[in-house]
């Protein structure tokens, strides 16, 4: 490898967002999130429809057009500052230092190529490298996301491979140029449910062997505990839990948190009992009410929730949660667990 | 891909059978009696009755259609009423004509259709979309004959830089590719290459402004392409629909272009259609009719045959 200006920081965070914004015309979607990911960690990001997610991944490899976006705020990779690089240096950026893997593997190729001609286009684009040197290499990395065999699966067009496969492909693809960091957006919500394990627990294992850091956005919480090490909860554009998988899973402090670990099908769907819903929708972005966003729709919401923005606290180390009442939540979320843990199945 | 081909050519003869049987009973169809053109008005019933009978007019339809079809078959369709020779050779030799017009005028129409679709379909809604949007309009919608005597009038008669009727300076019907003929070739491939331009770019935009929309194209960008790197698949998606469009537009043009031929006195099928249709001219007419509708057969061939070639995703067995 080259010595590039990604590697002039060995200490730095793989990515580091600080007070970041993204806005299209009026609307701003990701309103002020602080993320780090340190290098080698697995962060998901969670949330609604809407929270931002996706998008807060997006601006990380500068994915949006230029003229109808505006992206404010620290936003490095590897302690490089990615806002300030030019054109040429965000292509020569993305897919070498950072790359992504996409929600649909079908739409994410392109239909008229083979899978094998956009692996080895990825690979010449950033080295310098002879046709069958690359053809090699996107045949060792087809072995190594396990695509059975591999040598005739190169030559086959997107639309001739199962949903699992063309992950697995695009699996491929992205690991192409050996970036440092892999975003991944929900990979696992258009596959089958065998399948879903299949994916993430490959995730998980090339993470580890190949010491990369990972941000996996998705609505699956199951997901989320699979494959990461910290977990983030968003909700209308802003971080409002983030700890590592054990201390937002098991001690919640955010009552959307509470709201969404009470609204999954596990263990809550013992026969006669309703499925517990976060009542009302997401804000409208273009008219955000003042105070926690979060609020007309909290089952704790009091007077000063709904008037000012509650700050970030750190309840524990590396756990922060942006609520007044992280008290009050964190103890109905646990006498919610007793009481369930007391009804006899 | 060579068994794709011999299956599509098994598929094309029930067409070519149709299409002969249309073709014969079309003409028939046509009021008028196509001996009055050519026998003298005073004629007597039995010179009348002899001509009938040499020409085959006198034995019913379908026994007509089976000695026309034999006689199609072995390469012979029949002798022109009005001019004696064999349609054949009349017929080729207008083909060839309106093959090279039409030709041209394709190849300006693809050239400026795919440009304004391009740069329309990548700029969508700015100035020059608009623009090129504008123009695409005017060009499906204008008169071509009227744009042709307007091309005549200034490019021919007020500047005098192009000869505004004809083939050739001999005045002979073959047409050669040397500087004095491409001369004559200009205005009438210009104005016949309006339609195509108009309909091409339209296409174009809307293909190029929906590849740009999917998510392919984000995932190009996010492993590191530059605009001219995603072009190139931009480009290779748009490939297949282009050329369909642009394959049907020659078809087209080459059975389509009597007026323009007419205004331009350029010696191709049109200009014989109208000759045949005027006089009557059963046999040339069908001939004509004939080779032309054969010609957009083959032209369907050919196109499919390449989408195939371009586009994995259409079944190739």
């Amino acid at each position: 490898m080259t010595a590039t200006k990604s590697d002039a920081m060995p200490d730095a965070p793989a990515v580091e967002l600080g007070d970041l914004k993204v806005g299209f015309g009026k609307i701003r979607v990701v309103d002020g999130v602080d993320l780090t990911l340190e290098r080698g960690q697995a962060m998901a990001l969670i949330g609604e429809s809407g929270s931002g997610k996706s998008v807060t991944l997006r601006a990380i490899l500068r994915l949006f057009p230029e003229g109808r976006s505006r992206i404010t705020g620290t936003l490095k990779v590897a302690g490089r500052d990615v806002l300030a690089l030019s054109k040429r240096e965000l292509a020569d950026f993305r897919g070498r230092t950072v790359s992504m893997i996409f929600q649909e593997p079908l739409l994410a190729f392109d239909p008229v190529y083979t899978v094998g001609r956009q692996i080895t286009e990825a690979i010449q684009r950033h080295e310098k490298v002879s046709a069958s040197e690359a053809r090699k290499r996107a045949l060792a990395l087809f072995e190594r996301v396990r695509i059975p065999s591999p040598e005739r699966r190169l030559d086959n067009y997107p639309h001739e491979m199962s949903g699992g496969m063309r992950q697995r492909a695009m699996i491929a693809l992205a690991l192409a140029c050996r970036p440092q960091v892999l975003l991944a957006d929900e990979p696992t919500t258009a596959l089958d449910a065998t399948v879903q394990i299949q994916i993430l627990l490959l995730l998980r294992e090339l993470q580890r062997d190949l010491g990369l850091s990972i941000i996996l956005v998705t609505h699956d919480l199951g997901a989320a505990v699979e494959v990461a090490d910290r977990i983030s909860v968003m909700y209308a554009g802003h971080v409002v839990e983030t700890g590592s998988a054990h201390q937002v899973v098991l001690d919640p402090h955010h009552p959307y948190t509470i709201g969404l670990l009470r609204s999954r099908a596990e263990g809550a769907m013992d026969k006669g009992a309703r499925l517990q819903t976060i009542p009302g929708s997401p804000p409208d972005l273009a008219n955000r009410p003042p105070g926690c966003p979060f609020a007309p729709r909290c089952f704790l919401a009091a007077e000063r929730c709904r008037q000012e923005m509650p700050p970030v606290a750190e309840i524990a180390p590396g756990h922060r949660v942006a609520c007044w009442r992280t008290e009050e939540a964190a103890a109905a979320f646990r006498a919610g667990e007793s009481a369930r843990e007391a009804v006899p199945a | 891909m060579l068994l794709y081909i011999l299956k599509r050519l098994i598929y094309v003869t029930p067409v070519a059978f149709g299409v002969s049987v249309v073709c014969f009973l079309l003409v028939h169809l046509a009021p008028g009696d196509p001996l009055s053109a050519v026998l003298p008005a005073d004629a007597t019933q039995a010179t009348i009755d002899e001509m009938r009978s040499a020409y085959g007019f006198d034995k019913p339809l379908p026994v007509q259609y089976a000695i026309w079809l034999w006689h199609v078959l072995q390469g012979d369709l029949g002798t022109s009423i009005a001019t004696g020779r064999p349609v054949l050779g009349e017929v080729s030799r207008a083909v060839v004509n309106s093959l090279i017009l039409a030709s041209v005028a394709t190849l300006i129409g693809f050239t400026f259709g795919t440009l304004f679709g391009f740069v329309a379909g990548y700029r969508r809604n700015s100035v020059l979309d608009r623009t090129a949007s504008a123009l695409s309009v005017f060009g499906v919608s204008v008169p071509h004959y009227w744009l042709g005597m307007v091309l005549v009038i200034i490019f021919s008669a007020t500047l005098g830089w192009l000869p505004p009727t004809g083939a050739g300076p001999d005045g002979s019907g073959n047409w050669r590719p040397d500087f004095e003929h491409l001369r004559y070739i200009i205005l009438p491939a210009v104005t016949m290459s309006v339609i195509p331009t108009g309909i091409i770019a339209r296409t174009v935009r809307a293909l190029v402004a929906d590849i740009l929309a999917q998510d392919f194209v984000e995932a190009l960008r996010a492993k590191g392409l530059d605009e001219w790197g995603v072009f190139k698949h931009v480009v290779r998606n748009a490939a297949p629909t282009a050329l369909a469009i642009m394959g049907l537009q020659l078809g087209y043009l080459l059975g389509g272009s009597i007026l323009i031929e007419t205004v331009f006195a350029w010696p191709g099928t049109g200009f014989l259609l109208n000759a045949a249709i005027f006089q009557r001219d059963l046999p040339l007419l069908q001939g004509s009719i004939l080779v032309l509708a054969m010609f957009f057969v083959l032209l369907n061939l050919i196109v499919d045959v390449m989408q195939t070639a371009l586009d994995p995703r259409i079944e190739r067995a």
